[in-house]
């Protein structure tokens, strides 16, 4: 099937292009940028004026509640979130049920997505059986059954001397490992950050302490083995202020953040809002600052959406009882604009941290427009506003703080693989 | 960038009456003193002939106590039947792992009683609120503690205690000692004492029972006594759980009671006329001497008396604003 994509602005950082242009696909490929390639008929036209046309967004942390609680959500229901999301490619969690530690299960999870078809589904693989951070899972094998990166999510590891065998088998075969830097000890209990608010309110606080730690014993044993190294939803600006100081010393570790880690602080969680429990947990304006800031000069290269669906049980309990996470696949993108908006950065720059930087971090040919690259798409308008509601969100997981409000940004298209997997 | 919700939003009718009590925070002093007048009017009842009004004649009060506490209950009780309600009281166990499943079931089953009010006691910060939230309209909700964050009705007998004996707040200096970071009394009293406007709040503790940032909520921190205690006109001590001992929190409850213990000596840097008050239930030799407690400046059992007082004024206050905000919707549905 052949389709035009006509008159949007087309932007894509990877190539540097920003400009108002048509775009065509041909075989599930980008075949032509401009002019139309000879003898080029577009079976299906999307007319793109005063639209943005970018590669489809890349999201580096999805929690998919499918195999094991597909009350939370499915991947059928979640994939379609994504693409009403216009991102095009979702890397997974390893906590589903049972844990992605066998090649089963991380087949089932790329085989069901690819019957969906809605979304690409990369599974990360537990970096230790179980996530119990005792014993290596077998990551070699779990690289040939498709995970594309090794993670034990917050999960702790036994000791030093078993996350440094860990980052020692990795390096060895060159495998990506993804950490989400939490100190269990220092976390313990806790649901918040850890200052005036957490006091007011009387709950539990997780000190900054409790990621800092974590990510400064990462970056002294990544340098030690090597390893390629990728910190997850960083909340605090000290540990920006410590990964950009080790990549001056030349260490390869790349960064992302949650979008709404660049929103929120932790003033939000007055009134015990559940919406605004989440893991690594919103912090300080001071924070959140940093965490800007780190987005701007590229020690964080990508934005996140950090989505965990769940079921409305999950969410109704006093503050801490509840489970942490907000759904985030529909919003990633109109909150992201949010940073555009108040001139943080460029659009071609927000794109770029959406796309081609986090398929960089993955080492992964995508996020691009380029001629003969895989037809993944997002169109959108930029100014079309729409209101969040339980309604107009595609997720089983209605859990989101910006249910009610409106937001400016809205998907228009997605195209996988050449295919219009969503258009509204 | 997003505006935070305001605690008041949801414990005052439209018009500023009260219709739930879950926190002191933020409350307008004027409400706070008109919870301390009525309270006062209720003190002297206790020693009367007949001990009852009946202000909450026909309506069912449901003290629901997910954390146990046969004091705290006792009082809510006595309360309520001064003010002529009828009264039903559960104990409910929290042990089940899905909490939050069980606390909103309850809560349903209770409104299909025709319970009017809700006094809730709680193990997590933010319960009273929750179930503020849940309840429907047309039932009152009193926090009588939840988890670390609040005991606002505790904080008020306090401040009924310190104003029946000390008068005026304006010039005085209070401390507060002892395990701060876990106490949801500590909080209450904080945001009371500032509203009603006393001269300097201190806090006395060590810093492994500080929470983060505590001098934000307005008050001097000290982690010693002598410097702490002095000139100060009332000293509130706190409640210390033995399980504090065990996660590296304190050495011994030996080595506290050395540091901040409340005995004669300690006493002598504060000023001569203060007063000495405690939550309850006390654990002599550990917060404080025997002498103290039973002395002539302590106000242990006033505070108790005082404690119906409060507890029957809040109550009723929160009644007669949930009725006014009945009637006012009423109203408003007729017209439409």
């Amino acid at each position: 099937m052949n389709i035009l994509i006509s008159g949007g602005r087309v932007i894509d950082p990877a190539q540097s292009l920003d400009q108002i242009t048509d775009l065509y696909i041909s075989q599930g490929e980008i075949c032509a940028i401009g002019a139309a390639p000879e003898g080029f008929h577009a079976d299906e036209v999307i007319n793109a004026d005063g639209q943005i046309v970018c590669p489809g967004l890349i999201d580096l942390c999805t929690t998919l509640r499918e195999p094991g609680q597909t009350r939370k959500g499915t991947i059928a229901s979640e994939t379609a979130a994504a693409a009403a999301g216009g991102i095009t490619t979702l890397v997974v969690t390893p906590d589903t049920s049972p844990i992605v530690e066998t090649a089963a299960v991380a087949e089932l999870i790329q085989d069901r997505a690819a019957d969906i078809g809605f979304a690409r589904v990369l599974p990360m693989g537990a970096l230790t059986q179980g996530l119990q951070g005792e014993q290596l899972a077998p990551l070699h094998g779990l690289a040939s059954s498709g995970c594309i990166a090794f993670t034990n999510l917050r999960r702790p590891f036994g000791n030093s001397q078993i996350l440094l065998r860990c980052l020692e088998y990795a390096a060895t075969h060159d495998l990506l490992v993804v950490f989400q830097a939490q100190d269990e000890a220092l976390a313990a209990n806790g649901c918040m950050h850890d200052d005036t608010t957490s006091t007011r309110l009387g709950l539990n606080g997780i000190p900054e302490a409790a990621e800092t730690i974590e990510v400064s014993r990462c970056l002294l044993l990544v340098e030690q083995t090597g390893v390629r190294a990728h910190f997850g939803q960083l909340s605090c600006e000290r540990s920006v202020r410590m990964i950009e100081a080790a990549r001056e010393r030349g260490l390869q570790v790349s960064a992302d953040v949650a979008i709404q880690n660049l929103l929120l602080t932790d003033e939000s969680v007055n009134g015990f809002n559940s919406a605004y429990h989440v893991q690594p947990p919103l912090r300080s304006q001071l924070d959140r600052a940093g965490l800007r800031q780190g987005l701007v000069t590229g020690t964080i290269s990508a934005i996140c959406s950090d989505h965990q669906p769940h079921d409305p049980i999950a969410k109704q309990a006093p503050f801490a009882a509840t489970e942490p996470g907000m759904s985030g696949l529909e919003t990633l993108l109109p909150l992201s604009l949010q940073l555009v908006e108040q001139q943080l950065l460029e659009l071609p720059q927000l794109i770029e941290s959406l796309t081609i930087a986090p398929a960089l971090i993955l080492g992964l040919d995508a996020g691009t427009l380029e001629v003969g690259s895989q037809a993944d798409i997002c169109v959108f308008d930029p100014a079309a506003e729409w209101t969040v509601s339980e309604e107009s969100l595609r997720s089983a997981g209605k859990n989101t703080p910006f249910l009610g409000q409106t937001l400016k940004g809205q998907v228009k298209a997605t195209l996988m693989d050449g295919r219009i997997v969503f258009r509204r | 960038m997003f505006e935070a919700n305001d605690p008041n939003s949801i414990q005052l009718t439209a018009d500023g009456q009260l219709r739930h009590f879950l926190t002191t925070e933020g409350l307008p002093r004027e409400l706070l003193i008109e919870i301390l007048d009525t309270a006062d009017s209720f003190v002297d009842m206790g020693e009367q002939q007949v001990k009852k009004v009946p202000l909450l004649r026909g309506k069912t009060v449901a003290n629901l106590f997910f954390e146990n506490s046969t004091r705290t209950l006792s009082t809510f009780e006595l309360a309520a039947k001064r003010l002529s309600a009828d009264v039903l009281n559960l104990n409910i166990n929290t042990s089940s792992t899905k909490k939050g499943e069980t606390l909103k079931d309850t809560l349903m089953t209770l409104q299909a009683m025709h319970s009017d009010m809700f006094v809730v006691r709680h193990a997590d910060s933010g319960a009273a609120h929750f179930i503020a939230q849940h309840v429907t309209p047309n039932v009152a909700v009193i926090n009588a503690g939840d988890g670390r964050h609040a005991h606002p009705t505790q904080a008020m007998l306090d401040m009924l205690t310190i104003r029946r004996h000390k008068g005026e707040f304006a010039p005085l200096k209070v401390a507060i000692v002892g395990d701060i970071l876990h106490s949801r009394v500590a909080r209450s009293q904080i945001h009371a004492l500032r509203t009603l406007g006393v001269h300097e709040i201190r806090v006395i503790a060590p810093k492994t029972l500080l929470p983060r940032h505590i001098e934000a909520l307005g008050v001097k921190v000290y982690t010693e006594m002598a410097s702490g205690l002095r000139d100060v006109d009332v000293i509130m001590m706190l409640r210390l759980q033995k399980e504090r001992m065990q996660s590296a929190l304190l050495p011994s409850e030996a080595e506290f009671y050395k540091l901040y213990g409340l005995n004669r000596d300690k006493l002598a840097y504060a000023k001569p006329d203060a007063v000495v008050m405690h939550p309850g239930p006390i654990n002599r030799g550990v917060e404080i001497e025997s002498e103290v407690a039973d002395g002539p400046r302590s106000l242990i059992l006033d505070q108790v008396t005082n404690g119906i007082a409060v507890r029957m004024a809040v109550m009723s206050k929160a009644m007669s604003g949930q009725l006014s905000q009945r009637a006012a919707t009423d109203n408003a549905s007729r017209e439409a």
